[in-house]
Order: structure tokens, then C-alpha cells, then sequence
């Protein structure tokens, strides 16, 4: 074929659809960093990057709004179709998930206020500190994986989640063993249980942003499929 | 760009109720080719659109489907183009009943100088479809009720056909396609001279349309075809590209060619 197929007739829709996929990866790149900040501060006790956290969540819900109004003003005057159409919807779903993933790392954020204040040694340390971890390399991996169309990547992703689901499970079997051991425990406890639930959340939504790109790559709808329906839509 | 050697159409070209098949149908116009090999069938009660850049073949492949081609002397059609189970490419066809059977909607709106009924009227009356007056009457308040243009005319039936505004004549002229009772309706670009509120018009009548006859349109708006068709049949270079249902060929093209026309790579 001797034709170029990437650009579009339309400069400008080449250059609108290539700043929605900017904006986007930049917003990432900012939920990546809260997130990895709200991690350090839990697992640090450092109450001014917490702040920090709390402070810039504002600019990730800009972030979400500016770039949705980005993406339906495509959808408005460009009328946009096939890998098109499917690259403005899953900005527009991404974007949510990362605002999400901002909010629970402000939750994170306030819970390190809460859980530094108290005398007691914080629990289950080594899951937080692993969880978070890895769900901070999960968004990366994620937002690679949309920049490549990278479906391997994606999956990856998918199989991570996984076992930060099977961590969560084990730590609040930790928790609940202190809080019967010592019921003075049970405050201190259920601020970690809202943080282990908080880094789980951010996990999901890895999650899926991995199935948009799936979407974006093959046009297959993969939400609430199993791991293993994933991988089969892939290799098909 | 050129033909692809070789080229198996890709997605779904055949389906169960066909009302219309062709079959490697090539035409020539004296030495060039305008489409090759093209096989597709068309379903009962569907609306398929026909798209693709221009000068692709689409209205060549259209008046293909009820012989208007024959009228260019230089235009040479073979293959098989199947009308319920008869060729309508057999010598022995009359073309004037076939053309009433499989009628066409041109694109600009071409009313016969004479009045809104008579426009109508026309086609029963030399088909011989209405017995008396009273019939003949009946057919054609059917008609433009059909056609959606009843409530707008009925109080001047007798003036001339050509006074009407552009959307409404082009829904005269679907009136008079309709008043001859035919199973298939063909349009090319019927709404590329018509503003957008009368194109919503007539692509809600091809809606309404759909359940008594069946449809092929051609289309240079890729909006219309995704939102009045329900199969899409995509045309490069005189070959058939793709077809699949519309909803797959906007959001999932299979051919490189498909998703780079809809999507504004080329046109
Ligand atoms: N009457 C004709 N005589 C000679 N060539 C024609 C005639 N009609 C169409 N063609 C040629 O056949 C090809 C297909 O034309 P057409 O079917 O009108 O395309 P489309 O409807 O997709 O724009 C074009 O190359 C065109 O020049
Ligand atoms: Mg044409």
C-alpha cells in the first residue's frame, strides 16, 4: 500500500486526537505520582508529602474535566469512527479511573494524618508497603501499555491486580487476628483496613484502564471478564 | 493505489434471507473496468449501504441491481444478479416491470413536470395497477402517506410537482418509486441535495420504509449510512472491500482500506 494511513485528511484532527492521548498520559503520569506519594507517606509517617497528596488532588480532578471536554468536543465536530471512535471513548474512560485512583490516593493521604497521630506501631506494614508498590507500578505498566497498544502489557497488568487482591485478602485476615488479640487495637486497625482498601481500590482501576486498552486495540468490550476470558479474547 | 490481486470481500457479504444476490458481477464500461468480481447479497427488509470514495462504482453497482445500466450503450455487465431465485440478467426479463419491481431514487429530486398527483399517478396508470379512478386515487393518498409527504400536499394535489421544496419533492419522488408497488428501492445520494432538516426526514421514511420493502442506499456521508443502514458494504477502486453490520464497520472495521476511509485517512 502506498498511502500513509496514520495522519488524516484533517491536520487539525490529527493534531486534537493526539492532545487528548498527551493530556491523558500527563494526568497519568500526576495520579502516578500521588499515588506513589500517598504509598511513601503511609509507610514513612511523612505528614508533609501527605499534604502534599491532599493539596494536588485539585489539579487531578481538573485534569479529569478539561480533558472529557477535550473528548467531546471530538465526538461533536469530528464525528470520530473504528480506531478513532474507540481512542476518544477510552481517554474518556481512562481519564475516570484515574481521577478515581487521585481520590483514593487522598484517602490514603488523610488516613496517614490519622494513623501517624496514634501511639501505636502500625500494622500490617509489610503488605501496605507491598501492595502499594505494587499498584504504582500496575499504573505505569497500564498507561505503557495504552501508549504501545501494548495488549501483552495490558494482561499483565491484569494478572498483577490479581495477586494485590489475594494481599488484601491475607492482610485483613491479619488485621482481624489483632484486633481480637487486643481490642485497644481495633481503632488503629480499622484505619489501616480503609488504607489496605484504599491501595486495593487504585488496583482496580489499573485494572481497567488494561481492559481500554484491550478496547482500543481490538474493539472487544472486556469489562467484568474473568482473567482467563481476557487472555482467550487476546490470543484470538 | 491499486485493485488487490486476488481479493476475497471480507466480513459478511452473504446472509440467509437474501432478496437480491449478485454474483461475480463485473462491469465495463467499452475498454475500462468500473467493478470487479463483486459478490454480495442483500437481505429482505435491510437497509445496506453502499459506500466508498468516489468514483469507486458505487452507482455503477446500483444500476446494476435493476438493469439501468443497459441504457449506456458503452456499459457491459456480466455475472448473476438474482432477484427470488430468477437472474434478472436473462434475455427473457422485461426491465419494465423489473424497474418498477426494483425502483430507484435518484439523487436530485427529479418530479415529472405535470401535478403532485399526477406524479404519482403516473407509474400505476401505465403498469395498469388501478382498475378506476376511485383505485387509482387510493393508490396514490397510499402513496405520499407512505412516503410521509400526505399531511403536507393533500390540500393541492393538482398543482405542479415541480412548485414543492427540494426535501419534499425528493419525498415525491419516493411517493412515486412506492406507487408502483415495488420490493426493492434503490436510492443514490437521495439526500446529497437536500438541507439537514429535510435529510432527517427522509432518513426517518427509510427507517418507516424498511419493514415493507428492502433497501440498498448509497451514501457519501458516512453519518447516514451508520445511521440509517444496518449492514454496510464498503467500495474501493471497483472492488468490494468489506461488509459487515454497520455497527461492526464503525467501530471495528476488519480491512485497513475500510477503517482508513471512515476514518477520514483518505476520501
Ligand atoms: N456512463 C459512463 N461512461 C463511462 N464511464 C463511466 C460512466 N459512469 C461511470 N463511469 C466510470 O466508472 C467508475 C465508477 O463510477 P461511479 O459508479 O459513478 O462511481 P461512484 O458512484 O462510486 O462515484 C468511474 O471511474 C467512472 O468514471
Ligand atoms: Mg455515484
Amino acid at each position: 500500500m502506498d498511502m500513509n494511513f496514520n495522519q488524516h485528511i484533517s491536520g487539525q484532527f490529527n493534531a486534537d486526537l493526539e492532545a487528548i492521548r498527551n493530556h491523558m498520559m500527563s494526568m497519568g503520569g500526576l495520579v502516578e505520582r500521588q499515588v506513589a506519594n500517598a504509598v511513601a507517606a503511609i509507610c514513612s509517617g511523612d505528614t508533609h508529602l501527605a499534604d502534599d497528596v491532599i493539596r494536588r488532588e485539585d489539579d487531578v480532578d481538573k485534569a479529569e474535566v478539561t480533558i472529557d471536554n477535550e473528548c467531546t468536543q471530538i465526538l461533536v465536530r469530528r464525528q470520530p469512527a473504528a480506531s478513532d471512535l474507540r481512542m476518544v471513548l477510552a481517554v474518556s474512560r481512562v481519564v475516570r479511573d484515574l481521577e478515581r485512583m487521585g481520590d483514593e490516593a487522598s484517602k490514603i493521604a488523610i488516613h496517614t494524618l490519622e494513623v501517624t497521630d496514634s501511639k501505636n506501631p502500625q500494622l500490617c506494614q509489610q503488605a501496605m508497603r507491598y501492595m502499594g508498590e505494587e499498584v504504582v507500578k500496575m499504573i505505569s505498566g497500564a498507561l505503557d501499555a495504552f501508549a504501545r497498544h501494548d495488549v501483552e502489557g495490558a494482561i499483565e497488568v491484569v494478572r498483577n491486580d490479581k495477586l494485590v487482591d489475594k494481599q488484601y485478602a491475607s492482610a485483613l485476615r491479619e488485621l482481624i487476628t489483632y484486633m481480637m488479640e487486643d481490642p485497644r487495637s481495633i481503632g488503629q486497625a480499622i484505619n489501616i483496613l480503609w488504607i489496605l482498601r484504599a491501595i486495593e481500590r487504585i488496583g482496580d482501576h489499573a485494572r481497567n484502564i488494561s481492559e481500554q486498552v484491550i478496547y482500543l486495540v481490538s474493539g472487544t468490550d472486556v469489562r467484568h471478564s474473568t482473567l482467563t476470558e481476557i487472555e482467550k479474547t487476546a490470543r484470538d | 493505489m491499486s485493485i488487490i490481486e486476488n481479493h476475497k470481500t471480507d466480513g459478511k457479504p452473504f446472509c440467509d434471507s437474501a432478496k437480491l444476490s449478485a454474483r461475480d458481477v463485473c462491469v465495463h464500461y467499452g475498454e475500462k473496468q468500473a467493478i470487479f468480481d463483486v459478490s454480495l447479497d442483500i437481505g429482505k427488509n435491510e437497509v445496506i449501504a453502499l459506500i466508498g470514495p468516489s468514483g469507486c462504482g458505487k452507482s455503477t453497482f446500483l444500476r446494476c441491481l435493476n438493469r439501468m445500466n443497459d441504457t449506456i450503450d458503452i456499459c457491459k455487465v456480466t455475472g448473476e444478479i438474482v432477484l427470488d431465485g430468477g437472474n434478472i440478467y436473462d434475455p427473457k426479463v422485461d426491465v419494465v416491470p423489473l424497474r418498477a419491481t426494483v425502483g430507484m431514487v435518484f439523487q436530485k429530486p427529479n418530479p415529472f413536470p405535470k401535478t403532485i398527483y399526477d406524479n404519482v399517478a403516473y407509474g400505476p396508470r401505465i403498469h395498469g395497477l388501478a382498475t378506476s379512478r376511485v383505485d387509482l386515487d387510493e393508490i396514490v393518498e397510499k402513496s405520499l402517506q407512505r412516503a410521509g409527504l400526505w399531511a403536507e400536499v393533500k390540500d393541492r394535489l393538482h398543482s405542479p410537482g415541480t412548485g414543492l421544496s427540494g426535501g419534499q419533492q425528493q419525498r415525491l419522488c419516493i411517493a412515486r418509486t412506492i406507487a408502483v408497488d415495488p420490493e426493492v428501492i434503490l436510492m443514490d445520494e437521495p439526500c446529497s441535495a437536500l438541507d439537514p432538516i429535510a435529510t432527517a426526514k427522509i432518513e426517518e421514511l427509510i427507517d418507516e420504509l424498511r419493514e415493507k420493502y428492502t433497501i440498498a442506499i448509497v451514501t457519501h456521508s458516512m453519518q447516514q449510512a451508520a445511521r440509517v443502514s444496518q449492514r454496510t458494504a464498503y467500495f474501493h477502486l471497483g472492488q468490494l472491500i468489506e461488509v459487515n453490520s454497520t455497527d461492526k464497520v464503525f467501530t471495528t472495521p476488519e480491512h485497513q482500506l475500510t477503517e482508513a476511509y471512515i476514518t477520514g485517512r483518505f476520501g
